[in-house]
């Protein structure tokens, strides 16, 4: 990663996991010694209702906890990405899990198209490393942390029997990703 | 062997805050979870009783200030944490604790309101309930971090405040800051300054609780050692019996404000950001000094003096400072997350000094928003050019 800001932004709904994605992204960070902001935004649901989780990372000291103009954009349902594509920047770029986001208006910023929570049902017989997997795409696709940062911040977070499952997700990320040209 | 300066970790702005109240020394928590305050208790839950402390979930907000008070009265560090909603509740509580110098901290996570509101959304609709919302004047000695470490460090600033003053100190936070996650580098213990309330160092039969010496701050018996006072929100004599006497109800009310506004320079802080050639000043507190901060090194980078100021200590708000800093500035942004609040204060102060008659030269412009949403720093840069 370079010394510029990176904003990324994970969207989805509650219930998708997307507040521990940015925790563990946040974490992973911390592990490569670099600033780092997460905050988030849900509605009085815990589950079902519009979920996101900003993550901001930077080697410069920056102040303002948001992202306002995103440099990711993952989103995990239709609503999300209908509700933050405009907040892209032209150089952004959007990943969309086509389980559930049919329909993608944005145009300039490049976009991948990755079906995470089909893929994670198949292969690993649960939807709920849906959110680890899609790590594992930004990072590799990103390097916004390093590969071994992040395996160590999912270690960190999650209860030891899930560990396996996570680290298979992540891997399947990483695989995702080198499947496209690198950032 | 590892280094032994502590790690940097992940920490979120209410876990900084139970962790501020641990290295504080806080004995007992007594509160009622309220969002976006929740974490707090759900940690003094887990943290009190390793270390011999007390926590209690009370039934409602109201006997969560009565048992904090009471706590404190038996000689306990004592904090309470909410937003406000419980505040509301709270403050008649509130009055009787700094009534009776009962040293306490509240933590309000700040949330939109009223009533309420949108409990995942923040807010700073709270500032003057902090300073008001008790009837009857009192001091309110209130603090407003704004990130994950000065979380930490006001909340221990809070009770050595408290505990040296003898009064209720409000910490403010809110949704946002409550919520977000920074890297954080605790720093070990023995460098934390720790304050403690002075104990009575006479025979129990010449104790007064409410002296007027040392300097307006009587030293503290708890229940039980064998110090006899009484306790009442009436107007009490300096033993802490009810009165009528005019001079002793005056005399109290004097030295209930003169603990405070006495020691202004040591309960004050303010941040002072590129205020050395300003002609514009960001005054903003808490999160939205964030997006200041950020506004101001976007204002520089394109010419513009531009500066920020920023109250650690809502209140007593920091008149001298402002006066001290803000002469040569011609325009007073305040963003704040309500409908003008810090905005009054501002004027007031600015009012007394800048003696303009022209308001085309000087102005206080209001960025107020209560959406549930932050104002960006963006936000405030493009009203700053449309002044220019």
């Amino acid at each position: 990663m370079g010394t510029n800001k990176k904003e990324i932004r994970l969207s989805g709904s509650g219930g998708q996991g997307l507040i521990t994605a940015g925790i563990i992204l946040a974490k992973a960070a911390v592990l490569d010694d670099i600033l780092v902001t997460q905050t988030q935004s849900y509605g009085p649901e815990s589950r079902g209702g519009a979920s996101r989780a900003d993550v901001i990372i930077s080697k410069k000291k920056f102040y303002f906890p948001e992202a306002t103009k995103c440099d990711i954009l993952l989103t995990l349902t239709q609503k999300a990405c209908d509700k933050y594509s405009q907040d892209l920047k032209g150089s952004g770029i959007l990943i969309a899990d086509t389980t559930f986001v049919k329909n993608i208006t944005i145009l300039n910023s490049k976009v991948y198209e990755v079906p995470f929570t089909k893929i994670a049902e198949e292969k690993l017989g649960s939807v709920l490393p849906t959110n680890i997997m899609s790590l594992g795409f930004i990072v590799k696709l990103t390097k916004v942390v390093t590969q071994k940062s992040l395996k160590q911040a999912v270690k960190n977070s999650v209860k030891s029997q899930y560990v396996d499952m996570n680290m298979k997700a992540i891997n399947i990320g990483f695989k995702l990703a080198s499947n496209y040209n690198q950032e | 062997m590892a280094k032994k300066t502590n790690r940097s970790v992940l920490m979120q702005g209410n876990e900084a805050i139970a962790k501020g109240a641990l290295a504080a020394g806080i004995d007992f928590f007594g509160g009622y979870p309220i969002t976006p305050s929740t974490e707090i208790a759900e940690i003094m839950s887990e943290e009190l009783p390793k270390i011999g402390g007390k926590f209690i979930q009370m039934e409602d907000e109201i006997a969560s200030i009565s048992s904090i008070i009471g706590a404190s009265l038996s000689g306990a560090k004592a904090m309470t944490a909410t937003s406000g909603p419980g505040v509301s509740l709270m403050a008649e509580g509130i009055g009787f604790a700094k009534m009776v110098e009962a040293p306490c901290v509240v933590v309000n996570v700040m949330r939109g309101g009223p009533s309420t509101g949108s409990p995942t959304k923040p807010s700073q609709a709270d500032i003057m309930q902090a300073r008001w919302g008790n009837h009857g004047d009192a001091p309110a000695i209130v603090l407003y971090p704004n990130s994950v470490l000065e979380s930490y460090q006001l909340t221990i600033r809070a009770f050595n405040l408290a505990e040296k003053y003898r009064t209720c100190v409000i910490v403010l936070s809110d949704e946002v800051l409550g919520h977000m996650r920074e890297a954080v580098t605790l720093p070990n213990m023995k460098d934390v300054n720790i304050i403690n309330r002075i104990k009575p160092n006479i025979p129990p039969e010449w104790y007064k609780h409410y002296s007027k010496n040392p300097k307006y701050i009587s030293p503290f018996a708890s229940y039980g050692e064998g110090y006899r006072f009484h306790v009442t929100g009436l107007a009490h004599d300096e033993y802490g019996f009810p009165t009528n006497r005019a001079d002793e109800t005056q005399e109290l009310m004097d030295r209930l404000k003169e603990k405070v506004t006495h020691n202004l320079d040591d309960i004050i802080q303010v941040e002072a950001y590129r205020m050395e050639d300003a002609r514009s000043v960001i005054f903003a507190a808490g999160i939205s000094s964030r997006a200041a901060k950020e506004a101001v090194i976007k204002a520089r980078k394109s010419g513009r003096k531009v500066g920020m100021l920023r109250p650690l200590t809502i209140w007593p708000f920091p008149d001298a400072i402002l006066k001290k800093y803000m002469n040569n500035v011609r325009r007073i942004y305040v963003p704040e997350l309500n409908q003008g609040q810090l905005i009054n204060e501002v004027k007031r102060v600015m009012g007394s000094i800048w003696n303009y008659t022209n308001t085309k030269s000087h102005s206080i412009i209001p960025i107020q928003k209560n959406s549930g949403q932050l104002i960006t720093p963006d936000e405030i840069v493009n009203i700053m050019k449309e002044k220019k």
